[in-house]
């Protein structure tokens, strides 16, 4: 198979995260799971099957299901609290906040289908927020993997972290990036992975947003822009050096995120750059709720495409100091 | 206030001596700072002193101890008795108390584990720690732990909707280690419940979720020993609704809401430490 036919190739990431914590849980009887009936969204079916006693649903019951896994861990546990993210991140902000980030205990919060991913079924079941209120609570560490090998990484740090933790998942289809054409890198929270150097523009993409920067970045490179690539994993905490390296070194910056830009990484990107190295910072992802309609359709309809990406990089670039 | 004192138990007479030293504690805090909940304070110092100084094991030298029992304050704003308590139980020495809300104690004016030895939760907004507890007793029931789990909300508290969640599942899945204790003082901040949005019938309410559910006068220390201290043989999780008075102890603060957060002045601080006793 060559790069291009694997490219084309989607994965669903929830399938590396079940197998991972499968994987984990086989080696470490604390690991726990703690659904609100979501066992087939979360896809841990497999889960349940292997260490019924080990699975935790507490019903439809999203406020309860966070408390218990602050509980949990109190009593020893790991406990991966897993739901929706709709529902987990708004639902129960406030046992988030107060259960798990201020009191500070060794949970991790799994948003599932997050962003956009039931896009037909409206406003209420997309998760294009949590970015903006679960990257305020500075304990929670946040992470969005772009493809399965971020994915799987992502989940084994964080059972062996501790500490609070939000891993935001998507069941939208992406493609595999390449591990192995990561060299140098080895994942770790607040590292952000090097997917492409440039030196005209830098993009920063975090989540599913991650395979459209760099087919953007291809697009660039037939007008011969040079564009920096980055898969920024975890947005709490930002890789500071990353990012400001990227406005020193290339002037420019576009953000991309399956989330509101308000508040979210863009505004995270924007919040530091100005402080710092104030550049050009262009923010695609969403302005506000979002209609029903196919992710796909959605995407479009914000310009959350590749050629979005390459038309956000080229204003950016013509905003820069002369 | 007297209590008659069944000597056969040498832990009631423990328990008196607690119970008084922190509700005296507890209002020199509040009226020295000028700030706290002194009504919930006191009606629910019995209760706490109970636990602490005759049902459950812990170590003070070493809080996060695994098999210790939990405590859980949920109604996180009653610092006072849960300060008083932790003092007396020597997971901090007394000076502590001195600092109680003073800008950046560890006494918060709402409890934080990771400031303060044997707290278990950072309570506060109302209806968090009964799941939280749930989530213990879960994992105490898991590992086959010993450790026992106690939850202490306030009435009003029981209307925030999380703690019906938390029941259902204590019921759902028979955690006989939990307890679940309401302090039944029938006034919220500003009215009765009854008045606000009633609870009656919590006992059918609890036994409907599947819980055992006992009775008793909260401000009676033998009664809540025998509540609290006795193991659950039902294979349920255990409802204690200990009927209580707001402000016990000082005649013109009892079944006074204004007293939920009412600071006394000088002249009503030295009245209400003669009626508590010396």
């Amino acid at each position: 198979m060559n790069a291009i036919e694997k490219q084309a190739i989607r994965f669903d990431c929830r399938k590396a995260w079940a197998k991972t914590l499968e994987a984990l849980a086989a080696e470490d009887e604390r690991i726990v799971a703690v659904v609100n009936d979501s066992v087939g969204s979360s896809n841990l079916g497999g889960f349940r099957d292997a260490f019924s006693d080990r699975l935790i649903n507490v019903g439809i019951a999203e406020q309860n299901m966070v408390g218990v896994g602050a509980g949990l861990a109190n009593g020893g546990k790991i406990p991966f609290v897993s739901a929706a993210s709709c529902f987990l991140s708004a639902r129960a902000l406030e046992q988030i906040k107060a259960d798990i980030a201020y009191s500070e205990y060794n949970v991790k919060l799994v948003g599932q289908s997050s962003g956009v991913a039931y896009g037909e079924l409206g406003a209420t079941h997309h998760s294009i927020e949590d970015f903006a209120w679960l990257r305020a609570l500075e304990p929670l560490t946040v992470i969005a993997p772009a493809d399965p090998w971020e994915t799987e990484m992502a989940v084994r740090w964080a059972a062996e972290h501790d500490g609070p933790v939000y891993l935001r998942l998507s069941r939208m289809g992406v493609p595999d990036l390449g591990a192995d054409a990561n060299g140098e890198y080895r994942f770790a929270p607040g590292e952000a992975r090097l997917m492409r150097k440039g030196s005209d523009v830098t993009i920063l993409a975090a989540g599913t947003m991650v395979h459209l920067a760099l087919e953007a970045a291809e697009l660039l490179s037939a007008t011969a822009i040079s564009a920096r690539v980055f898969s920024v994993h975890t947005l709490n905490p930002l890789d500071e050096s990353a990012v400001t390296a990227a406005a020193t070194e290339t002037q420019a910056i576009v953000t991309c995120e399956e989330a509101l830009v308000r508040g979210g990484f863009g505004g995270a990107v924007a919040e530091l750059t100005s402080a710092n190295t104030p550049v050009p910072v262009e923010r695609v992802g969403f302005k506000g709720f979002q209609t029903t309609g196919p992710v796909d359709w959605l995407f479009a309809e914000n310009a959350m495409t590749p050629t979005g990406i390459a038309e956000a990089a080229h204003r950016a670039i013509a905003r820069k100091a002369a | 206030m007297t209590e008659h004192i069944d000597v056969s138990d040498p832990r009631l007479t423990e328990i008196i001596i607690k119970s008084k030293w922190m509700r005296r504690r507890a209002m020199q805090m509040v009226h020295s700072k000028k700030l706290g909940h002194i009504g919930g304070d006191l009606s629910a110092t019995d209760i706490v002193a109970t636990l602490f100084f005759g049902v459950m094991s812990y170590k003070p030298s070493d809080p996060l101890w695994p098999g210790r029992d939990r405590f859980v304050m949920s109604k996180g704003h009653a610092t006072g008795v849960l300060y008083t308590a932790l003092c007396s139980a020597g997971f901090f020495t007394e000076d502590w108390l001195e600092t109680y809300m003073m800008p950046g104690s560890k006494l918060n004016g709402h409890p934080n584990r990771n400031y303060l030895p044997g707290v278990e939760a950072n309570t506060g907004p109302l209806g968090h720690g009964f799941p939280i507890a749930v989530g213990m007793a879960v994992a105490s029931q898991m590992s086959g732990s010993q450790y026992r789990t106690f939850v202490l909300t306030g009435d009003g508290e029981q209307q925030e909707g999380s703690n019906w969640e938390a029941a259902m599942t204590a019921g759902h899945r028979g955690l006989s280690s939990l307890t679940l204790i309401i302090d039944r003082n029938r006034l919220q901040q500003g009215a009765p419940t009854e008045d606000t949005v009633g609870l009656d019938p919590l006992d059918d309410k609890y036994r409907a979720f599947g819980w055992e559910v006992i009775e008793v006068d909260g401000h009676n220390h033998a009664q809540l020993l025998e509540a609290l201290g006795t193991p659950h043989g039902s294979g349920k999780p255990r409802c204690v609704i200990a009927n209580t008075v707001k402000g016990r102890g000082v005649s013109f603060m009892e079944n006074k809401a204004k007293w939920h957060h009412g600071v006394p002045n000088n002249e009503e601080f030295h009245r209400a430490m003669e009626e508590l006793g010396q």
